[in-house]
């Protein structure tokens, strides 16, 4: 691929501020070249080491809400109906009928033709973008593949807005990625955050879909996090959950890693959400620990943290009882959706 | 309280079922001693956990006694693959209580519980199978058909790594056929009285391991006694010298581990945040006693302070305190001598200039701590550059140039290990081809295992451990000359011409 020509991108507030006025696809490739690599063992070591960590009592009991509470409860089915998703909301505003202290999760995660559904079943606990209630977040954009024209993943991701959805889950063209057209991607997610604009002005929330487990190296992570930014996501996030692996820790470390030199770079916080695989609170348990120990604490909020998941729930629920009644119950005890 | 205040997650003790008492180990039983008895205490809390007997000149006397006994009638006699079933023994058994010594490592040591149960336990049982499994195959270790054993093997082990340690010097030595008289460091020598029992258990031969415990002067008697044929000793390069004049003139061979000062190089290409966690496990990984810990930092200027920043960050994240709570990165240091002996080099330091930078931690009330430490602006003749400091505390010194970096990290008594840093492989390969040290880490810092052979550079002592070079510490070729190239695979290969540091990576 030859950059005789410079070629122009969308002017994207932060990619400007950092690169300058006239960006440029080389100046943007020059910049995430120019980033130092990663050391896979290195990494991997360093997220196993993360993992001894115990985690207990008083600790334990604030992690499993803060699952909770930070979870995006995910249905993305080819089978969904109606009526699955308002029982998956009605889970969502409910999650543990025997426990009313029990937090509420942070929103549920739908195809965007599902949206209107889940804002009708959410009714007044619909938060709207606000900080109390439940967000609605919808997958757009061709969700899981992206293969689509650039119009189209427009036209999906305004339709969900539209409807009602807080939060937009958008994927990057992996396939553009992989061949180098570094452009095609960071211009996409502009385009896609501009169809995110209300018409009051106010924008969606866009979460910006990496498919790690489809960039396989690294350092392709790492790019790939690095330009998501530039362009403009308010969060970045591992998977779709299509693809395995889906998130893994060390990926979601390196990308942590990534947030926290763009806060130390311009003080400016970028959420980050792991998605797909995460089932068992042990693991929840080690993802909180290991955002306290990279990003620091401050990032476990709702507005800088989430965990995509169906089956986690459920889990975290069973534990939570353990802790508050000192048993263990099982499936049974906890409702399904 | 915020999260990362974690609840405390302290292993329990209560699977320890130590005696109040223990005595020496001496042709398979526990006897007294006849020195006077002192107590080993936990350093974290000065609490004593027992009393230990100490070895005077008679009980070395018996103790080699039972060895060289044990030596002719039993095991240079017994087939090398029942030898090695009493290794495989040994090492199964050491994983069966892993627990338990990594409980008594941590209360004895001071070291953290997660490093004890993670790191120090299960490399002792993979150094047990490793060399169980050469035990039957002695004639490939270079040295020529049927290499014969030494005979009486005295070894004096320091108190950084005490369970680790031994294993390092009795699995080679049983291995080839040796016997074994052991002297754990004074200030910790309640698991090398755990391994005793282990190998009550494991049924060893009696004699064929002998431990006496006690202070130098015990050592001093064991490596000074006329009837061992091998001494091993790992610690100071003071003591070291020590014993290599005492042996110096007999027929005794010596292998040497003794003292470092590492360089840890970090280039502008380095995968950053890797090679920051790999400082921090360089020189933070078992509170800094560690002999190949990379104490100092030799970082390229133009990434200095960036290097330093994320490095204070970094360490603002560790957690010190009581070694027992499973969440805990940085232990006590072991003994109050030792703990004087880091406060003093780091006065120093500070009085020479150099800048200093504590980690905010609790310091506890009880108990000997000191705090992760960073010296920057220091320069190669500063005192903190040159002397081992065994403690959590980094030196750090700039480099513009490859040849700069070389020139630096070689500039040292000492030749144990080193470690490089960067994300450009031919670099890597050229560094590595002209540092001086016998041990090369690349992108990683401190692993081990028991293939690779382990030793020193200059006054960081002679012989290699580990690996097919480490038998070679514990036989002799049996009457056969082995080639030249054989018999120095251990020694250190000579320095490069120096032409080809032009070589060196641009």
């Amino acid at each position: 691929m030859t950059l005789d020509h410079p070629v122009a991108l969308a002017p994207a507030d932060r990619a400007v501020q950092l690169l300058g006025g006239d960006l440029t696809e080389k100046a943007l490739r020059l910049h995430l070249d120019g980033l130092s690599g990663v050391d896979a063992v290195g990494l991997e070591q360093r997220a196993a080491g993360l993992s001894t960590r115990s985690i207990k009592t008083s600790s334990k009991a604030w992690a499993l809400d803060t699952i909770i509470r930070t979870c995006d409860l995910t249905s993305l089915e080819g089978a969904d109906t109606p009526g699955t998703i308002r029982s998956l909301v009605a889970k969502a505003v409910t999650p543990d009928a025997t426990d009313p202290e029990t937090p509420r999760v942070a929103a549920v995660c739908v195809y965007g033709d599902m949206v209107p559904y889940a804002v009708a079943a959410l009714g007044s606990l619909h938060a709207a973008g606000g900080e109390s209630g439940i967000q609605v977040a919808a997958v757009a954009t061709a969700f899981p593949s992206g293969r689509a024209s650039l119009a189209i993943k427009l036209a999906d991701t305004r339709e969900a807005v539209a409807a009602g959805a807080d939060e937009i889950d958008m994927v990057i063209d992996r396939g553009a990625f992989l061949a180098g057209s570094f452009g095609v991607v960071f211009d996409q997610i502009v385009a896609v955050k501009e169809a995110c604009r209300r018409t009051d002005g106010t924008y969606a929330h866009l979460k910006v879909i990496l498919e790690t487990g489809e960039l396989q190296t690294y350092d392709n992570v790492k790019r790939a996090s690095w330009l998501a930014i530039l362009a403009g996501a308010d969060f970045i996030k591992t998977s779709t959950g299509k693809v395995s692996p889906a998130a893994t820790l060390p990926v979601t470390l390196l990308m942590l890693e990534v947030i926290r030199d763009w806060h130390r770079l311009t003080g400016e916080k970028i959420g980050m959400k792991p998605a797909g695989g995460i089932r068992a609170s042990k693991d929840a348990v080690r993802y909180l620990v290991t955002v306290a120990e990279t990003v620091g604490e401050d990032w476990l909020t709702p507005q800088l943290w989430r965990f995509g998941a169906s089956s986690l729930l459920n889990d975290v629920l069973l534990q939570r009882q353990k802790l508050r009644t000192g048993h263990y119950s099982g499936p049974d005890y906890v409702t399904v959706n | 309280m915020g999260f990362l205040e974690y609840a405390p997650a302290p292993e329990s003790a209560a699977i320890l079922n130590l005696k109040a008492e223990y005595g020496l180990f001496i042709d398979g039983e526990f006897v007294d001693g006849h020195g006077e008895v002192f107590d080993t205490i936990s350093p974290a809390t000065e609490k004593v956990i027992a009393r230990i007997a100490q070895a005077d000149g008679k009980d070395v006397d018996r103790a080699v006694a039972a060895a060289r006994r044990s030596y002719e009638k039993v095991w240079s006699r017994m087939s090398g693959s029942d030898r090695g079933k009493y290794l495989f023994r040994i090492a199964r058994l050491v994983q069966e209580r892993s627990r338990e010594l990594a409980v008594a490592e941590a209360l004895d040591n001071g070291k953290p519980i997660r490093e004890t149960r993670d790191v120090d336990v299960p490399l002792v049982a993979a150094w047990f199978f490793y060399y169980a499994g050469w035990a039957d195959k002695l004639e490939y270790a270079g040295l020529g058909p049927n290499p014969r054993a030494l005979g009486v093997a005295a070894q004096v082990i320091p108190w950084n790594f005490p369970l680790l340690m031994l294993a390092w010097k009795i699995a080679p030595a049983l291995a080839a056929g040796n016997t074994v008289v052991i002297k754990p460091a004074e200030t910790t020598s309640l698991t090398a009285m755990l391994f005793a029992e282990i190998l009550q258990q494991a049924e060893l031969p009696a004699g064929v391991v002998n431990i006496v415990t006690g202070p130098g002067a015990t050592g001093q008697a064991l490596v000074t006694h006329d009837d061992v044929n091998k001494v091993a000793f790992t610690g100071s390069t003071g003591v070291g010298r020590m014993i290599a004049r005492s042996v110096a003139g007999t027929s005794k061979k010596l292998t040497l581990e003794l003292g470092g000062k590492a360089a840890n190089i970090v280039f502008d290409d380095a995968p950053m945040d890797q090679a920051i966690e790999g400082i921090v496990n360089g020189i933070f990984f078992n509170q800094g006693h560690v002999c190949c810990a990379g104490s100092r930092l030799l970082v390229q200027e133009n990434v200095h302070d960036e290097v330093i920043d994320r490095l204070k960050q970094r360490l603002s994240t560790l957690r010190m305190g009581d070694p027992l709570d499973k969440n805990t990165d940085i232990g006590a240091i072991n003994s109050a001598a030792q703990l004087e002996r880091i406060r003093t080099l780091s006065d120093v330091g500070e009085e020479e200039g150099a800048e200093r930078w504590t980690a905010d931690c609790v310091i506890p009330d009880k108990g000997f701590w000191f705090a992760p430490t960073i010296f920057t602006q220091v320069s190669p003749a500063h005192r903190i550059a040159r002397e081992e400091i065994f403690g959590p505390v980094l030196s750090v010194i700039t480099f513009r140039t490859p040849a700069e970096a070389i020139a630096k990290a070689n500039n040292t008594p000492y030749g144990l290990s080193a470690g490089i840093w960067t994300e450009k492989g031919s670099r890597m390969l050229a560094l590595a081809d002209q540092l001086r040290a016998g041990v090369i880490w690349a992108n990683t810092f401190n692993r081990f295992d028991p293939s690779s052979p382990f030793g020193g550079y200059k006054e960081s002592g002679y012989g290699r451990e580990g690996g097919r070079h480490g038998l070679a510490a514990y036989l002799a070729s049996n009457g056969w000359d082995a080639p030249a190239a054989l018999s120095a695979a251990s020694a250190a290969p000579a320095k490069p011409a120096k032409k080809t540091r032009k070589a060196v990576a641009k």
